[in-house]
């Protein structure tokens, strides 16, 4: 039997493999949006007596304690039962919403291999929204079929006389395959091989096997890796990196008298049959390494709402769960128009008589300050071009900064180095100062420049800021970071530094002020994934409105 | 639950084991850090750590996990006052946790039902004379993070809030784990993690394809497993002891003392805790290889976890601080 190419059908035919043993298998990231199609999902699955959990659940709710609720109405302590003290499929809802913290605490509970299995159901849209990776990883299979739905959709029927999966055996080739064929892939985490010996366990126990054999390698390999990839497997002749060795022949001494079924398939089949289902985004989807998705919008700073600290909100019912605050006047508030009714209802009792629904919790509203680091090229050929209307649009910009409270730093690239000229302010007329007596000339040292803009904006930002990076140059870094004049290095460094700038998720913005738009530049904003604006002979007045579209601001 | 994966079976990450049995053998040392990708067996080893770990002996009812009855915190409502066995307390912080829950707070449910007012100890009061594990550890709330600073410093958990007032002993090592693409770890919290590690998925085929033959020898027949690495993890608890005793008796040169220090200031550390750690590593580690004097081997070979977190961070070097320490030691060390 072999991989269906459609990916309903290898929908099916991991949901089938879910449902015949759960605990084996540990879980399924299922991505789909809701819909009618979804439905028919989850109710193929029906049998599995899935229990909803979502992202706000408490730890109470999660692994046992009191039952404040019931704890109040009978004046004792009643303990309640959590929901991973006994073995438990859980469903997951909502998933790309899970904070770290619920994700950290579901993976534990899948390393502890107490038998629970959880479903994510994920229903982000954009690529960045999904689940942690905390637990992603630890969810072997991954479903999300795309286009329509098949009118006589289902799941495969098992074999008919199925096994254990923990009873099927699997010649050590099989884990060597596997491990390989990931590592082929540019998968490093140890954990997905394992999930996909797994999977190839529990495909052949499904079909009744009592060992793994090719087809239960191919399925494996086919549900469980081409999401994970990171990188294609090289070509056959690409001798950069040598071919993992193919898996020795040594079926014969292992004892695997199983006939032609324990012949694994060659490396090479399994690659191309992985390859075939890697997702077709992939390739936009692979960033350099080591490079983050940015955080999204570079309006005002971050709003981070929390029960902490901050501007007030308005109170909100909900139970102490000990994450949050308890707003005393608010809860007594929502109390009083209760006491005579309850009362008459319990006469004996004294004092005020407040219900766990009267309970108001605290919530706050906390927003950062921004700041703008304006990194401006001062060298000989901005000067000459327009480093006199960019210092007026940054004068422009202070203006705006300085009515929205926003801080402002200004640091400049010229010669064989950067030079923080200003260090986060507020005030304007320093920066005004600071800007107008900034000379010109030399060349220019992109690569310094970003690296100061860097180291700015994490320091800034473990002060609290939301920094946002404004680059404004005029073309191609020729100065290296060692102040040596060499075209190619001064360029990779340039680029090594975008990618700090870009992990570190710090918003940009790359303002091209050359007469003619630079295509390095063009780049250089792919590369921090920032917004590009080039500004062949805009005035200050065009380059500063430009600005404040481009901030959101 | 199922027992943990043996320490002894986990396939190579030498110098992550080995950090990991130092601060075992002298727990002073003051925790490990660890750093890498994710599935190189980060958490797998912490786990197993619990299981290898020596038991201590504590009170039964005591909150604290303290030795004797009158080192018990005067708050602590106890109930039996037996000594017991129990193991080496390894606690986990998960991310989400709240002040509350990392250092006690008042007892909500007690106020509200009889009108008492008792402390609820919280996970430092577990954690004390253990480990406290936090995985993903670069991404802490701040203020927990500053929490935890103070109290590692200190080996006292103070509690003034709510009417309570309260302390008690929280001396445990820390060890975190964490992925570095997902955030730095600031300064400050990076110095006061004794050791700091960096693991990295195998690279060889062979070692890889190890990783998944004993992993799943494991998960097919844990008990049978468990029955040819027991005895290996038995030989390094034993070890472990023999080292704890050995501890106090290794005698170090004046000579490697000026090593130490001249290292330190070839490699520009910020502060003295870099010289004490490395000093305290080295003889930790010639305790667990039974030797009786401290020598250069041991600085050499301890020398980058001891000291690689201490170093200014510069973003374009991609081989690591381990290998820039590695180069000084060679220099300074000849």
């Amino acid at each position: 039997m072999s991989v269906p190419s459609d990916s309903w059908q290898r929908a099916a035919l991991g949901l089938s493999l879910l449902l015949f043993d759960p605990r084996h298998l540990g879980g399924a990231h299922i991505r789909m949006r809701a819909g009618p199609a979804r439905d028919r999902v989850l109710a193929s699955i029906r049998p599995m007596n899935l229990r909803r959990i979502h992202p706000g659940i408490t730890d109470e709710q999660l692994f046992g304690g009191i039952d404040l609720a019931q704890t109040l109405e009978a004046g004792q302590v009643v303990e309640n039962s959590g929901f991973f003290q006994s073995k438990v499929n859980a469903l997951l809802t909502m998933a790309e919403r899970c904070p770290a913290g619920l994700a950290a605490r579901l993976a534990q509970q899948l390393d502890r291999d107490a038998g629970h299995c959880i479903l994510a159901l994920d229903e982000g849209a954009e690529p960045d929204e999904t689940l942690p990776a905390a637990l992603a990883e630890r969810l072997p299979l991954f479903i999300s079929p795309d286009g329509r739905m098949p009118a006589d959709w289902g799941l495969v029927p098992a074999g008919t006389d199925t096994r254990e999966p923990a009873s099927v055996t699997a010649s050590p080739e099989v884990g060597e395959t596997l491990t390989l064929l990931a590592a082929h892939f540019g998968i490093d985490s140890l954990r997905v091989p394992l999930a996909a010996l797994r999977v190839a366990r529990v495909h052949a126990g499904f079909n009744g096997r009592a060992e793994v054999t090719a087809a239960d390698v191919e399925v494996a390999a086919a549900l469980v890796f081409p999401h994970r990839a990171t990188r294609l497997p090289e070509e056959p002749g690409d001798t950069s990196e040598p071919p993992p060795p193919p898996p020795p022949d040594q079926d014969e001494d292992t004892g695997g008298d199983q006939g032609e079924t324990s012949t694994l398939p060659d490396g090479d089949i399994l690659v191309d049959a992985v390859r075939a289902l890697l997702p077709a985004d992939l390739l936009a989807g692979l960033v350099p390494a080591g490079t983050a998705a940015r955080s999204g919008g570079a309006g005002a700073g971050k709003k981070r709402k929390g029960n902490r600290r901050g501007r007030p909100l308005p109170s909100r019912p909900g139970r102490l769960d000990g994450t949050s605050r308890i707003d005393l006047v608010a809860t007594l508030r929502a109390a009083a128009p209760w006491q005579p009714l309850r009362r008459k209802a319990q006469p004996d009792q004294s004092g005020l008589l407040i219900r766990p629904a009267d309970i108001r919790l605290k919530r706050y509203e906390e927003q950062s300050d921004r700041l703008l680091i304006f990194t401006v090229d001062a060298s000989g050929s901005a000067a000459m071009s327009r480093l006199n209307e960019a210092k007026g649009a940054v004068e422009m910009l202070l203006a705006q900064a300085y009515a929205a409270r926003d801080h402002v730093a200004l640091i400049a690239f010229r010669g064989t180095g950067a030079e923080l000229l200003l260090p986060p302010t507020r005030s304007l007329v320093q920066t005004k100062r600071r800007l107008a007596s900034l000379p010109g000339g030399g060349g220019t040292p992109l690569a310094a420049g970003l690296e100061q803009a860097a180291t700015l904006a994490t320091q800034s930002r473990a002060r609290g800021l939301t920094p946002t990076v404004v680059i404004l140059t005029d073309g191609r870094a020729n100065v290296a970071l060692d102040g040596t004049p060499d075209r190619a290095t001064a360029a990779q460094d340039a680029d090594r530094f975008a990618d700090v700038l870009r992990a570190e998720g710090v918003s940009a913005l790359v303002i091209d002020m050359s007469a003619r738009p630079q295509e390095a530049l063009r780049e250089l904003s792919a590369r921090l994934g920032a917004p590009y604006l080039a500004l062949p002979r805009a005035d200050a007045q065009r380059l500063s409105g430009a600005v404040s579209a481009a901030l959101g601001g | 639950m199922k027992t943990p994966f043996p320490f002894s079976a986990i396939v190579g990450q030498h110098e992550m084991k080995q950090a990991m049995i130092l601060t075992a053998v002298d727990p002073g040392i003051g925790g490990v850090l660890v750093f890498g990708d994710r599935g190189t067996g980060k958490s797998t080893a912490v786990r197993a750590l619990a299981a290898l770990l020596p038991p201590i002996r504590a009170v039964e009812s005591c909150p604290v996990n303290a030795p004797k009855v009158a080192d018990c915190p005067d708050w602590a409502e106890l109930g039996s006052k037996k000594l017991v066995t129990r193991p080496t307390p390894v606690i986990d912080l998960p991310l989400g946790a709240t002040e509350d829950r990392v250092v006690g707070a008042l007892d909500i449910e007690r106020a509200l039902t009889r009108g008492e007012k008792a402390f609820e100890p919280g996970l430092l009061a577990r954690a004390n004379r253990g480990y406290l594990y936090i995985d993903e550890v670069n991404l802490l709330e701040d203020h927990i993070v500053d929490l935890l600073l103070d109290v590692a410093q200190s080996g006292e958990n103070v509690v003034e809030r709510e009417g309570l007032s309260i302390r008690h002993p929280a001396r445990f090592v820390l060890v975190g784990s964490g992925n570095p693409e997902e955030g730095e770890l600031r300064p400050q919290l990076l110095d006061r993690f004794g050791l700091s590690v960096e693991v990295r998925s195998p690279n060889d085929a062979a070692e890889r394809v190890e990783v998944i033959r004993r992993r799943d020898a494991f998960e097919t027949d844990p008990e049978g497993f468990m029955q040819t690495w027991m005895p290996r993890d038995e030989e390094v608890r034993d070890t472990i002891l023999k080292a704890r005793r050995k501890l106090p008796k290794i005698q170090t040169p004046d000579a490697i003392l000026t090593d130490c220090a001249e290292l330190c200031i070839a490699l520009g550390s910020d502060g003295l805790r870099g010289e004490l750690t490395l000093l305290r590593t080295a003889r930790a580690l010639a305790a667990w290889q039974g030797a009786r004097k401290l020598r250069r081997e041991h600085l050499r070979e301890i020398a980058p976890s001891a000291l690689s977190h201490r170093l200014r961070r510069d973003p374009l070097d991609e081989a690591g601080s381990g290998a820039r320490v590695r180069r000084i030691v060679d220099e300074v060390l000849g």
